[in-house]
């Protein structure tokens, strides 16, 4: 029974898809040029709803660049091909994923350069207190404060 | 020295918080143009299906009366792109009026994904500061001009180049300290 109901979930949640931006319409005949399409709207970023790619993004325009990547893969367009079509356009503002290159040094290596000074920090730290513990840099009691030292702990008995 | 060393955490974070503190001073939604000092794109809209040239339909008349890259050239233009159902458009229809007919800059339409009938209502309503007007009804051309959202204005020098780019309506304090002085600069050079 339980095997079934199982089975049943699962038949079931088959034909539930996740809810797309991308409409029936849109859509390619040709699966392999439409899964092509699919993979480049993820990487590229709506204008307008900033923080989503046109794949995911029901703004209008993400929809005219759907289509344009679309025509463009349609046209025999390489993938390359498309992003730099629509980065001649709108910059790489418009890549999800920044390139790497001399303006975008900074958000590439920036953790990496932080990460490094804190490793060098609490190195430079450790070695300096293992240093304290082992007595390494403090200079044996003189007579004259040993017999201070003596005469405090006796006070205290 | 050795201070010197314990501070450092601190002012890298002194920095950084700056950094973030002034980029909250920066509109997100202004994303640089990828096109400045480039040539305006190549295009040919039509005019907007059932307008009027001084008494004419503008279709019929030469070169389909739209607007056409081939135009751009010549003299220091502003290309604006705009439609009837943009709220901000109606706010800078003013302004661009001013530009066009007292401020002497000679001002192209780029009519954004309208539908005739409300450009041609929205035009006759608020008043026509456009020399010519191309309707842009799929939004193609609009996209080879980096548009993504409207109104959205550009400068183009003698050459056809684009060299300045602003995102939503424009002001009169935009027109004055930004448009007027480059226009007169590149009216020079």
């Amino acid at each position: 029974m339980k095997r079934l109901l199982l089975a049943a979930l699962l038949a079931l949640s088959a034909l539930s898809s996740p809810a797309l931006a991308v409409q029936p319409d849109e859509v390619l005949p040709d699966p392999a040029l439409e899964n092509r399409a699919r993979t480049i709207s993820q990487e590229l970023r709506c204008l307008v709803c900033q923080n989503q790619s046109i794949d995911d993004s029901n703004a209008p325009l993400a929809r005219d660049l759907r289509l344009l990547v679309r025509d463009r893969l349609k046209a025999g367009d390489s993938d390359d091909k498309v992003m730099e079509y629509v980065t001649d356009r709108y910059g790489d503002y418009v890549l999800l994923r920044p390139p790497f290159k001399a303006t975008t040094l900074v958000l590439w290596i920036g953790p990496f350069a932080v990460l490094l000074l804190g490793a060098a920090g609490t190195f430079l730290f450790l070695r300096g207190r293992r240093g304290v513990a082992a007595g390494a840099d403090t200079a044996p009691l003189s007579t004259d404060e040993r017999r201070r030292l003596d005469a405090l702990l006796r006070k205290d008995d | 020295m050795r201070r010197l060393l314990y501070l450092l955490p601190f002012l890298l974070f002194l920095g950084v918080g700056i950094a973030f503190y002034l980029g909250f001073e920066r509109d997100p939604r202004d994303i640089p143009s990828a096109l400045i000092d480039k040539p305006a794109p190549t295009f040919d809209l039509p005019a907007i299906p059932g307008q009027m040239v001084q008494g004419q339909p503008a279709q019929g008349q030469p070169g389909g009366g739209g607007l056409s890259s081939a135009r751009l050239a010549g003299d220091v233009t502003l290309v604006n792109v705009f439609a009837s159902w943009c709220i901000p458009c109606k706010a800078e229809h003013p302004v661009i009026t001013r530009l066009s007919r007292e401020q002497g800059v000679t001002v192209y339409g780029i009519n954004y994904k309208d539908k005739p009938e409300d450009a041609l209502t929205w035009l006759s309503r608020n008043g026509n500061p456009y020399a010519a007007i191309g309707a842009d009804q799929d939004g193609r051309v609009s996209i080879d001009w980096g548009v993504y959202g409207v109104p959205e204005s550009y400068l183009i020098d003698r050459k056809g180049r684009i060299r300045f780019k602003h995102v939503g309506p424009l002001t009169p304090q935009v027109v004055e300290e930004q448009i007027l002085p480059m226009v007169k600069h590149l009216r020079q050079g």
